[in-house]
């Protein structure tokens, strides 16, 4: 292959004085940035960014640089829009990348801020009062009926459809088994199984180890129908038809071959080092009516036991799309808006097509509101929540709960340095090699994970404190406790939320 | 219109009185009662539900209403005669008051509907679903004018004032009632505007009301979705018609949908029997966008009864008491020992936990 005119984006330095030679450096790098001959010899053009050699290091002797090369500056013609074509002049290749949309959109959630209690009402001290995070997931009717017995005792005589709790209003997002590691999978799923929510175990069916916590797990059900079996169905709390992903909405998803080791195999009931090619749309729902068979023909098969989720990409229909997903019979909707991650996506479709969460979120809430239906069906929002400030954003514009995809990797080690489609992830969350899998301890990333949904509980009640309501139920959809900073009136309008001062 | 689209924020003192045996209470008792909280208003809003008021026309619905000006009177007029049947019509008997300098026009009407009313051949509604798309027709669509009270044999007289002022000015000497519930306002953001001091009623149902409803946003929306429209300032509004849905037209039973107000903690729910479980796991999943959240104290007034209830942690004062067959609640017990020194039981209702008192029975 001719080499590469490329120039590297990331420059990495290692200090001489510093470096007492161990060469855990070295070990650390699977993208080949770092070699060795009397030194250690740094090859800039394939360092990723993922900081694993400077967490690795005892001597903190490296430092990662962007790269100051100049280019001449150019409003149009920015650097990666010159780098792309350079690349795929060599390539002749689609751009691939990782995680969510990293374009400098406008992010909704930093235009947002909440209200608090002063004076006239107090604000509700969370470590002296009871604050309720609790949640449940699934239809609920418009009404109750309740009947007396012959002592006047009333009780329930509506028979609700099940409903899944949730201890706080949080899911992990969908991350198959195969896009990450066997260790990863498993410290989301137990991490999820202790704190009383839930995991997605996306769409590549859930390996028969995790099978213990399946009751703490939404089993998907993808186009590609990777690994899903009635004994699988049955393993989960919620069953969710993928029905598109925000980082790629419209196109479906490529395993390679290489990832398909003989565990992958096994969970996704396909051949050893075959590629999983998810097709675009599922081949068996072409319409609205074929999505309504699919829900009931999945209810059938687990006995009106659990409730079905759909899950589908924020895009500009978004809210006729949501209604007619309720109406086909849902229980739950999930929305990824357009910044949510991805293991692998063509750059050109993650950066481009979809709508923000916020915008999809809001439209969606209003939409099932206007036509009586909201009770029908939860809603799920996804597509970067990155702090707990994103979360009660969230739940205010009509949430039920949120998914933590990201945030969830990075709880773990990741550094969102984009490259999980090429299989190599250092911190051994994107990748099967079984040297880099090593490196990821399922209990100790469990504890993480757990420890970011405590705090971030620990937070959502200090701001329910604040806002002095204590359950989450008089947060959900209360945009009144919402104001805008720097929206245009439209985009305030769609969010439902008045200006800061109104 | 400046005084639509706020949200109230104010802090209020409260009292009722009920005599079960339907013994009639004469007006100066609660306005002796309620003078006494003088200090917890500020003058700009004070009112009074009665109930039994009107025994002559006890099968009549009381329109009290108020005008801004004549022209709204006749729009509010022409409305009312191609729909209901007017019995009487007057203007509502007030005397000048040194407090009160200025006052809307203020007309109550007895009527029943018109079997044949016009909006029948659209849609086929019950007599209270009318009452109810009357009072908002009137309060949202006729500009100036607005429904106190819509109910049988009750009426709500309120206005801009200390409430004692306001009862004077209404004459309330001259009423006698067995359920009684008066109001004193402590606005902090929002004009003189007689509409907005309490009670605030829909059909027979009088809401006083001390507090903020933090979670109005939520209430407001999930009433939308019933198609009421809130677009008063006081959230005061959405007690009543989350009275209104959860009483009259779910048909919940009362107990019930007061828990659904001021809704059951988890840990207590976790303690229940397998059947009060279900029941309130239920009512807290179905009715969770109903639940009132903040501080509260709030009295209900009804044909039957008068029910006061607190927010879940108590953030509002509330006092309840009896005597023989009178019962009394209010903000203070100052304010209930004003007009009934010696109580036979007095008592602090706990959080969340309603006082149901209905006529010719006991408490509960
Ligand atoms: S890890 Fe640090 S000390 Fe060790 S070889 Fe690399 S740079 Fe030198
Ligand atoms: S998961 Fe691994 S490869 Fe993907 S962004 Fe994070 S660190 Fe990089």
């Amino acid at each position: 292959m001719v080499k590469s005119t490329i120039p590297p984006m990331f420059q990495v330095v290692v200090d001489k004085e510093k470096c007492r030679k161990c060469k855990r450096c070295v070990m650390s790098c699977s993208y080949g940035a770092l070699g060795f001959t009397d030194r250690v010899v740094p090859d800039d053009k394939n360092c990723v960014a993922c900081h694993r050699c400077v967490a690795m290091c005892p001597e903190n002797a490296i430092m990662i640089n962007e790269s100051p090369l100049a280019y001449r500056p150019h409003a149009s013609w920015t650097v990666e829009h010159r780098q792309g074509i350079l690349k795929q002049a060599e390539t002749g290749g689609m751009l691939l990348t990782g995680m969510g949309n990293d374009k400098p959109y406008k992010i909704f959630w930093d235009h947002l801020v909440i209200d608090a209690c002063q004076v006239t009402n107090p604000s509700i001290d969370p470590l002296r009062e009871p604050m309720e995070l609790r949640t449940y997931l699934g239809s609920k009717p418009d009404k109750l009926e309740f009947e007396t017995d012959k002592n006047g005792q009333p009780s329930l005589k509506t028979q609700l459809t099940p409903n899944i709790l949730l201890e706080t209003p949080i899911v992990f997002a969908a991350m198959s088994f195969g896009s990450i590691s066997l260790n990863a999978h498993r410290a989301l799923a137990r991490a999820a199984y202790e704190s009383g929510i839930l995991m997605n175990t996306g769409e590549g069916g859930l390996h028969k180890d995790l099978y213990k916590y399946g009751e703490r797990a939404i089993v998907q059900v993808a186009s590609g129908r990777f690994g899903v079996h009635q004994e699988y169905l049955n393993q989960g709390s919620v069953i969710e038809i993928k029905v598109g992903q925000g980082a790629k909405p419209g196109i479906g998803g490529h395993l390679p071959g290489e990832k398909i080791n003989s565990e992958v195999s096994q969970t996704r009931m396909i051949p050893i080092g075959s590629d999983a090619l998810s097709p675009a749309p599922h081949h068996d729902i072409y319409s609205i009516e074929d999505l309504r068979q699919l829900i009931y023909a999945l209810k059938e098969a687990t006995n009106y036991q659990k409730p079905v989720s759909v899950k589908v990409s924020a895009v500009h229909n978004i809210a006729a799309i949501a209604s007619g997903i309720v109406r086909a019979g849902a229980d739950i909707v999930t929305i990824d808006g357009f910044r949510g991650g991805t293991g692998a996506a063509p750059t050109i479709i993650r950066d481009n097509v979809g709508i923000p969460i916020e915008m999809a979120l809001a439209a969606v809430d209003d939409r099932l509101r206007k036509e009586g239906i909201r009770n029908q069906a939860s809603i799920i929002a996804a597509g970067s929540i990155r702090s707990s400030g994103d979360w009660v954003k969230a739940l205010a514009l009509g949430a039920d709960a949120v998914v933590i995809g990201t945030a969830a990797l990075i709880a773990m080690g990741c550094r969102v340095c984009q490259k999980c489609y090429m299989g190599k992830c250092t911190w051994g969350i994107a990748t099967q090699n079984p040297q880099l899998t090593a490196r990821l301890n399922p209990e100790v990333a469990t504890e993480r994970l757990k420890n970011l949904i405590r705090a971030w509980s620990l937070e959502l009640k200090e701001i329910l404190g604040l806002l002095g309501v204590n359950s989450i139920e008089s947060l959900r959809g209360n945009r009144e406790r919402l104001r805008a900073i720097g929206l245009t009136d439209s985009e305030a309008n769609i969010l439902g939320v008045k200006h800061a001062g109104e | 219109m400046s005084w639509r689209y706020e949200k109230d924020i104010s802090g209020c003192g409260l009292a009722g009185i009920i005599n079960t045996r339907r013994e009639l209470i004469n007006g100066k008792v609660i306005m002796k009662s309620i003078a006494l909280q003088h200090d917890r208003g500020n003058g700009l809003g004070g009112g009074f539900a009665a109930y039994g008021i009107y025994p002559d026309y006890k099968d009549h619905y009381a329109f009290h209403v108020m005008f801004e000006h004549e022209k709204c009177r006749h729009e509010f007029e022409h409305y009312l005669k191609i729909n209901y049947q007017i019995d009487r019509e007057e203007l509502i008997p007030t005397r000048t008051h040194p407090k009160v300098p200025t006052h809307p026009i203020l007309w109550r009407y007895f009527v029943t509907i018109k079997p044949d009313r016009p909006d029948l051949k659209e849609d086929e509604i019950g007599d209270q679903d009318f009452i109810v798309k009357t009072v908002m027709h009137v309060n949202l669509n006729i500009d100036g004018a607005y429904v106190f009270s819509s109910g049988k044999n009750m009426g709500v007289f309120k206005g801009v004032g200390y409430p004692e002022d306001i009862g004077e000015f209404f004459c309330l000497e001259n009423y006698d009632a067995y359920i009684w519930t008066a109001h004193n306002r402590f606005p902090t953001n929002t004009p003189g505007w007689w509409g907005g001091a309490h009670p605030f009623a829909l059909l027979e149902w009088t809401i006083v009301h001390n507090g903020e409803i933090s979670s109005y946003g939520i209430n407001k929306r999930y009433l939308e979705m019933f198609h009421y429209t809130c677009s008063l300032m006081t959230d005061t509004e959405v007690v009543a018609y989350l009275l209104d849905l959860l009483l009259r037209k779910h048909n919940l039973p009362r107990e019930l949908a007061l828990k659904a107000l001021s809704a059951s903690f988890w840990k207590d729910i976790d303690k229940m029997d397998k059947r009060e479980r279900t029941m309130f796991t239920a009512i807290r999943q179905v009715y969770g966008s109903a639940a009132l959240n903040g501080p509260f104290a709030i009295l209900i007034g009804h044909n039957n009864g008068l029910i006061g209830i607190n927010d879940r942690i108590k953030l509002r004062p509330l006092v309840a008491a009896r005597k023989q067959d009178t019962y009394y609640l209010a903000s203070e017990e100052s304010s209930i020992r004003e007009v009934c020194p010696e109580p036979e039981r007095i008592w602090h209702p706990k959080a969340g936990e309603p006082v149901i008192i209905d006529l010719e029975k006991e408490v509960k």
